[in-house]
């Protein structure tokens, strides 16, 4: 049965969590250089576009629909025709259609995370075909797998309440996988890349980590205890690790400002899949120990010179990773009596559910967009040619200047 | 008829210090303009998400005046005086001869139009 505060609640999430596509639009706007600052925004807000129909024709479809062998949808909801009013397996008190709107802002806001990785550097027709497909043949499967019905990690028991799997390790670890293909920007390494507005950057940051309320809470899918449990801890994690970035900066010079919002976006991050099945004090651990792993993959990465641009793989591959082990660790049924124990909670077996989930979405995210990165590079040219770069994307891409 | 112009490199925050010193040897009229340039210290580190990145132009201010030759050294004093930390990065002052000046308004030429 329809309940109305619930419906209210996943209805605002549902709008918090598109908020957050354009928010991260800004927070990657600010950190690359003023002649690419419009091609940033709009890798974000074309996704935008693009998803939220693919997903009414067949995205949902595939990632919720009929199972087939526990791996993939079916076609049964092609174009959202024939849909129930209320499917009680998916959210038993909201709308179908209320499910189906705030699962297309995490359709959606996945992929636009991968954009980090190019920027500056990617062609535009090559970067919507490669997101298309690459929302097509990762992220739906994936999504299938932890969160529809029939779905294999789903029914082994994999924990995942609103994303660290089926959003931040995709993203992170496919990003990893495009910069590999893509290459490096020119000059890297030897011109500085400096950040064009910082503040911009700070603003799409709390955008975020505002928007991950409905994120993180409407996954909840009702308007009650787990909810509010699920906002607390969600806001904790964030604290934790912008704090503990802030302080890691200090000890190595200042504490930066861009350090703290990253580091907040870290945590919110490694929260994601724990959010709805522990208590605060875990959410600090998590958000803590996900600032500590990120901060020194970025250093590693820097030093190895590998120009993934925003550190998509480090900020949610790493936080990603790690919140779903830490899951496995930190969950309670007595915050969640859906969800499950982890270790600390007497049920090592969950953490070893989890370990296989990292690795299943690890492994399958980076060999599929390894391989889509390469055959979209070599039918459409993923990057543009050097004179482009050098002059900018705003211009080369699209005719427009900012400012 | 000797104009020069003086053209002095300086630390951004040290504009109304300049200013203010240069009003009070009775300058007033003057061109700013925000230039980025590097001298023998070349660039500096800022913090990055994580660990530093360098850039190597600094943001300084270039202010610019035409004063009567005989003028030149009272004003070059007080911009040294006024714009100098004894740190690097203080910046330089460049003199140089000028043909002459033109008022557009009056169309006056020369010293009087200065």
């Amino acid at each position: 049965m329809i309940n109305a505060g619930d419906t209210a609640w996943v209805l605002i999430s549902t709008a918090l969590v598109i908020l957050m596509t354009p928010a991260l639009a800004f927070f990657y706007g600010g950190m690359v250089r003023k002649k690419n600052i419009l091609s940033t925004l709009m890798l974000s807000v074309v996704t935008l576009c693009l998803i939220s129909l693919q997903w009414v024709v067949y995205g949902y479809s595939l990632a919720f629909g009929t199972d087939h062998g526990g791996l993939i949808g079916g076609l049964n909801w092609l174009g959202l025709r024939g849909i129930a009013p209320i499917f009680p397996a998916y959210a038993p008190t909201i709308p179908h259609m209320a499910f189906i709107f705030f699962q297309l802002a995490f359709a959606v806001i996945t992929p636009a995370l991968i954009t980090g990785a190019f920027v500056e550097r990617i062609g535009f027709s090559g970067f919507l075909v490669f997101t298309l497909l690459w929302s097509t043949i990762v992220y739906l499967p994936v999504a299938h797998w932890v969160w529809g019905i029939g779905g294999w990690l789903r029914n082994l028991g994999a924990l995942d309440f609103a994303g660290g799997a089926v959003v931040h390790i995709t993203a992170g670890v496919s990003a990893l996988a495009v910069a590999l293909v893509i290459g490096k920007r020119k000059g890297y390494g030897k011109a500085p890349m400096e950040p064009s507005n910082i503040p911009l950057t700070v603003l799409g940051a709390f955008l975020l980590w505002f928007g991950w309320f409905g994120f993180n809470g409407g996954s909840a899918l009702s308007a009650g205890t787990l909810a509010a449990s699920t906002i607390l801890v969600t806001n904790t994690a964030g604290a934790a690790a912008g704090l503990t970035w802030m302080l890691i900066s200090w000890v190595h010079k200042r504490p930066s400002v861009l350090g703290l919002a990253t580091g907040a976006i870290v945590g919110l991050a490694a929260v994601t899949p724990a959010s709805g099945y522990i208590n605060p004090l875990s959410a600090m651990v998590i958000g803590s120990v996900a600032a500590i792993l990120s901060y020194y993959v970025i250093i590693f990465r820097m030093r190895i010179k590998l120009d993934e641009s925003l550190d998509v793989f480090a900020c949610h591959g790493i936080g990603g990773m790690w919140g779903v082990l830490a899951t496995g660790l930190f969950a309670e049924k007595a915050i969640n009596p859906a969800g499950a124990n982890g270790l600390f909670f007497g049920n090592p077996s969950q953490l070893g559910i989890q370990a296989l989930t990292v690795v299943v979405v690890v492994a399958f995210s980076f060999l599929v967009s390894y391989i889509l990165a390469k055959v979209v590079d070599a039918m459409f040219k993923m990057r543009v040619d050097e004179n482009e770069e050098e002059v900018g994307l705003d211009i080369s891409q699209h005719g427009e200047t900012v400012y | 008829m000797q104009l020069k112009k003086i053209e002095a490199i300086i630390r951004q925050e040290k504009l109304d210090e300049v200013r203010v010193a240069l009003e009070a040897e009775g300058f007033v009229g003057m061109t700013v303009t925000e230039v980025k340039g590097r001298g023998s210290q070349k660039g500096i580190t800022l913090e990055w998400r994580a660990g530093q990145y360098r850039i190597e132009f600094l943001p300084k201010l270039k202010i610019e005046l035409v004063v009567d030759a005989f003028d030149s050294e009272r004003a070059i004093k007080a911009i040294e005086e006024a714009a100098r930390t004894g740190k690097a990065g203080d910046g330089k002052i460049f003199v140089s001869t000028i043909d002459n000046i033109i008022r557009i308004r009056t169309g006056v030429r020369g010293t009087k139009a200065i």
